[in-house]
C-alpha cells in the first residue's frame, strides 16, 4: 500500500512538472491519470524505489547522476577519437563479465550506465551475467575486464540499493 | 548572456549529433554503429534540450519540459540499443570478421 501511494505520488508530480499549471481542471484531471496508471503498472514499479526515501541513499542516487554525467562526456570523447582517426582504430568482441549486484533496480540501472560509457554495450543479461560488446577488447582476463567495465558503477550502486 | 550560453549547448549537442551520424557511416557493424550512434546520441540531444532549457528559462514551462525530456532520452536510448543489439543477435547478424571473441554466441551453441 506505501508501495501504491509513493507510485501515485511519483506520477502525480510529473504530471504537474508537465502541465505546469495549478487550474483545479488540470489537477483534478491529474488524479484521475495518475489513479488510473498507478492500477495499471502496480507490477512494473519497482519495490526497491522506496529504498531512495532513505536519505543517505538518496544523496548517493543523486551524486550517481553527475558521476555518471562525467562517464558520458568521456564516453563521448572516445566516440569522437575513435570516428575522426584515418585508422580506425578499434578491437570489438563481446565479452562476458559477473555483477555482484542483486536487486534488478539496481542491474538495469548498471546496464544502462553500461551503455552509456567508454566502448561498451549491454547486449544480453542473463541473471547475473551481463554479455557486454566493447569496442576496444583490451585484456582477455576476465577480473580485469570486469574491474574496467563494471567496477566504477557497481561500487556505487551497491552502496544506494544494497 | 543567458542566450549565447543556449546557443553553445545547441551548438555542442549538434556537434555530438554530427559525430554520432559519422560513426554510423564510418564502423563496420551494427554492433559498433550502436555504440557511436547511442553514447554520441544521447549527449548531444541532452546538451540540445539543456540549451533550449536555458533559452526558455528554466522555471517555467518550456524549461521543464526540456529537463524531463532529458531524464527520458537518459533512460530510454540505453534500453533502445540493448533491445536493438539483443534482437540482431537473436537473429544472427555477425560481428566484424576481426572482432576478437563472442562470449554470446559460444554460450548460446552450449
Amino acid at each position: 500500500m506505501k508501495k501504491r501511494l509513493a507510485e501515485f505520488i511519483v506520477i502525480f508530480s510529473m504530471w504537474i512538472l508537465l502541465t505546469w499549471s495549478v487550474k483545479i481542471q488540470d489537477l483534478f484531471a491529474g488524479l484521475v491519470v495518475a489513479f488510473f496508471v498507478t492500477i495499471l503498472t502496480r507490477r512494473l514499479f519497482p519495490d526497491d524505489f522506496l529504498k531512495l526515501l532513505n536519505p543517505r541513499r538518496f544523496l548517493l542516487g543523486a551524486f550517481y547522476i553527475p558521476y555518471l554525467f562525467y562517464y558520458i562526456l568521456l564516453a563521448n570523447l572516445d566516440v569522437a577519437y575513435r570516428v575522426l582517426n584515418p585508422f580506425l582504430p578499434i578491437r570489438p568482441g563481446i565479452v562476458k563479465v559477473k555483477t555482484s549486484l542483486k536487486n534488478d533496480f539496481a542491474k538495469t540501472i548498471l546496464a544502462n550506465s553500461i551503455t552509456l560509457t567508454p566502448g561498451t554495450l549491454t547486449v544480453e543479461v542473463d541473471g547475473d551475467y551481463f554479455y557486454v560488446h566493447w569496442i576496444n577488447v583490451s585484456s582477455d582476463d576476465p577480473e580485469i575486464q570486469r574491474e574496467l567495465i563494471l567496477g566504477r558503477f557497481e561500487r556505487m550502486l551497491r552502496r544506494v540499493f544494497e | 548572456m543567458s542566450n549565447s550560453f543556449a546557443v553553445a549547448f545547441i551548438i555542442i549537442g549538434v556537434t555530438f549529433d554530427l559525430l554520432g551520424c559519422l560513426g554510423l557511416i564510418r564502423l563496420p557493424d551494427i554492433y559498433n554503429r550502436l555504440q557511436a550512434a547511442t553514447k554520441s546520441v544521447t549527449l548531444g540531444t541532452c546538451a540540445i534540450l539543456f540549451g533550449v532549457a536555458l533559452e526558455f528559462g528554466i522555471i517555467n514551462s518550456g524549461g521543464i519540459k526540456a529537463l524531463i525530456c532529458i531524464l527520458f532520452v537518459m533512460f530510454t536510448s540505453p534500453t533502445a540499443a540493448h533491445a536493438l543489439a539483443r534482437g540482431s543477435h537473436i537473429r544472427g547478424f555477425k560481428l566484424w570478421e576481426e572482432s576478437v571473441v563472442d562470449k554470446l554466441k559460444k554460450d548460446r551453441e552450449k
